[in-house]
């Protein structure tokens, strides 16, 4: 299917793609076997410019928007999912940053980020508060010119190898979601430390920790816009990055995909390629063609939330939604047309399984996707 | 530090074939790319730049289409393309163009170092690049694997040979050929892709080159090409069982017959 993508976007598509195949490919069964995070593939990321499509050229970025990260990442996720996350998880942290951050944070944080000297993480989970993001016990106390935070956030892609994090903590907790408000950190700062690295099903090339805050003083231009603004600077953020983890997961599904078709022309049972198989044949053909829509609706989802479009809570939910759910079911029958050889380690193609998982659960599972939607669409109907 | 780096586009190796009736490579359908030593030259000279300051100039002879091998060298680092393209140029063989290639370097100017791959991949005559540093009467060093050191106008720099390495020292402007142990290609940018998208890329003909009309192109060639051929497919090799010592015997045997005086 030909997007009609611009030349910029065709640049990206092609360097990253190739990073990809060349850089990423032959590392990917590394790195998750030794669950590392991969400096060296940051390096080359950052050298490529390609952490800063996403981020205005004044602030050192290449200018491009959501559909720009969008192919940037789907491009990486081809080849391994866990990698690809350093750069999609370091665009979570800073969309909080480009959407709500004052030209002083922006010029403070954004040129070392759109370079990749600096990777971003976000943080709102915690162990109590996982969809239910009202119920996080994350404080921050203003005295003086400071605020001064205590709690813990759990499972933070980049936790621990980032160097500039967005935390959402509560400021009043009477107030409840409006009691919430968003804070740039820095690694180093006093108070602020990381737990365990968690060990996980996929995308284990990829860091995730807790961060620890104890009577950390974080001062107040440090605050993402108002004080109470949190739950907005999270929302606002998430509509954003959902079309990013829907692209991973489509790249994940078309990196399982293009694997799955290769061996299935090279495998030989009965005499023949398993290819020459319609039972085979028709598996494949479902996958593709589930995989392009899934790549036509995140694209139209970033095309209009790049066209600044303000309703965009419910297409990007089904973005996300559609992909990872695609994803899943890809990788899972991938796994099925390799057969025996599928389900050892020694092949690539079942950590594209694990991989593909965390895109269902992550920034929403398909669940809340699912609620979003559905809550869209009855306040449609009311209207 | 100003660098000119001699570049050539060749067809991607990897998917070459020849054409079995008249011996020669089938080009239609084939990706185009630098010539892989080349690729080594451009990285090694956007070093330089990087350590020492100064102009990286790439310099490509071929048809129009090579332009795309000197936009890809800016995407990489390297500062201006300059292609050498004429209808006059077509038949040249390594004299000739070493020759043109000369002269195009002449005009630019002031130079520092003249980088080159030591062979194309294509034509394998590692001979364009010491033909170059002998039209300009300036010395060469070539197989370099690693340049040492750079200073008060000198070069010492590590010559791949077979047994190992010599270390050599020469007098600036000279010319380098560099193998691929010297360095690991960087890939471009999407910054290095913007510019080299936009970059001018100027192209030289004959004329604005003051070439003698005599020296370049088919006639000023004084290499003939009088066939080309694929060579005939190895035959398989003998392959000795047994015992070892029966093996050995047979081996030394073999040897003997073969290579009659040296066992």
């Amino acid at each position: 299917m030909d997007y009609l993508l611009n030349e910029q976007q065709i640049m990206i598509r092609d360097l990253a793609r190739r990073i990809a195949k060349e850089k990423i490919a032959p590392v990917a069964a590394e790195y998750d076997e030794k669950e590392e995070f991969p400096w060296p593939i940051v390096k080359i990321l950052s050298d490529s410019d390609l952490f800063g499509v996403y981020i205005e050229e004044k602030y050192g970025g290449i200018g491009g928007g959501v559909l720009e990260l969008a192919i940037c990442t789907e491009e990486l996720s081809k080849a391994c999912g866990g990698i690809s996350l350093c750069l999609a998880a370091t665009a979570l942290g800073t969309y909080p940053i480009i959407l709500f951050g004052n030209d002083e944070q922006k010029q403070k944080y954004l040129p070392d980020i759109a370079k990749g000297k600096k990777l971003a993480a976000f943080a709102i989970t915690e162990p109590e508060a996982g969809s239910d993001a009202g119920s996080i016990k994350t404080t921050a106390k203003k005295e003086g010119d400071h605020y001064i935070l205590n709690g813990t956030k759990q499972w933070i892609t980049n936790g621990g190898e980032a160097e500039v994090y967005t935390i959402i903590a509560m400021t009043d907790k009477a107030k409840g979601a409006r009691g919430a408000s968003a804070f740039i950190l820095e690694k180093g700062m006093k108070g602020f430390t990381f737990g365990k690295k968690e060990k996980k099903l996929g995308i284990r090339a990829s860091a995730t920790r807790e961060l620890i805050f104890t009577d950390c003083k974080v001062p107040k231009q440090n605050m993402l816009g108002k004080e109470g603004m949190g739950f907005i600077v999270a929302m606002k953020t998430f509509d954003k990055s959902r079309p990013g983890v829907a692209a991973q997961a489509v790249g994940i599904a078309q990196g399982a995909l293009d694997l799955a078709v290769n061996y299935a022309r090279t495998r030989q049972q009965f005499g023949q390629a398993i290819s020459s198989f319609q039972g085979i044949q028709f598996m494949l053909a479902d996958m593709a063609t589930e995989v392009e829509a899934a790549r036509a609706l995140v694209y139209s989802v970033c095309r209009m939330v790049d066209a600044g479009a303000k309703n965009i809570a419910k297409v990007s939910a089904m973005a996300k939604m559609f992909a990872s759910d695609t994803a899943m079911k890809v990788t899972v029958d991938a796994v099925q047309i390799f057969g025996g050889y599928g389900y050892m380690r020694d092949y690539p193609i079942e950590k594209f399984m694990r991989d593909a998982k965390i895109t269902q659960i992550y920034e929403g599972t398909n669940q809340i996707q699912r609620g979003v939607i559905a809550q869209c669409l009855i306040k449609e109907a009311l209207k | 530090m100003n660098i000119i780096v001699c570049i050539k586009q060749v067809p991607n190796t990897a998917d070459v074939r020849i054409d079995p009736k008249t011996n020669t490579l089938i080009r239609e359908g084939v990706e185009s790319i630098i010539n892989p030593f080349d690729t080594y030259a451009i990285e090694e000279a956007v070093r330089l730049k990087e350590k020492f300051g100064g102009k990286v100039t790439v310099i490509s002879m071929g048809p129009p289409q090579a332009e795309a091998a000197l936009r890809e060298a800016i995407s990489v680092g390297c500062d201006e393309g300059i292609l050498i393209s004429d209808r006059a140029f077509a038949g040249s063989d390594t004299w000739a163009t070493s020759y043109t290639l000369s002269q195009a370097i002449k005009k630019i100017g002031s130079f520092d170092i003249i980088l080159c791959g030591k062979q194309a991949s294509d034509g394998d005559t590692a001979q364009v690049g010491p033909g170059i540093a002998t039209h300009m009467d300036i010395p060469q060093i070539t197989y370099v694997k690693k340049i040492e050191e750079i200073k008060d106008n000198k070069a010492r720099v590590e010559r791949l040979v077979e047994e190992g390495y010599e270390v050599r020292e020469t007098t600036l402007p000279c010319l380098l050929t560099v193998v691929k142990e010297i360095n690991v290609p960087r890939l471009p940018s999407l910054k290095g892709k913007m510019k080299a998208k936009s970059a001018v890329i100027l192209t030289w003909k004959a004329a604005d080159l003051a070439c003698d009309p005599k020296k370049i192109g088919l006639e000023g060639s004084p290499t003939k090409v009088v066939k080309i051929f694929s060579p005939p497919p190895r035959k398989g090799g003998v392959k000795l069982t047994g015992e070892p010592q029966e093996v050995v015997d047979k081996l030394i045997e073999l040897l003997k017959n073969d290579l009659p005086g040296r066992v």
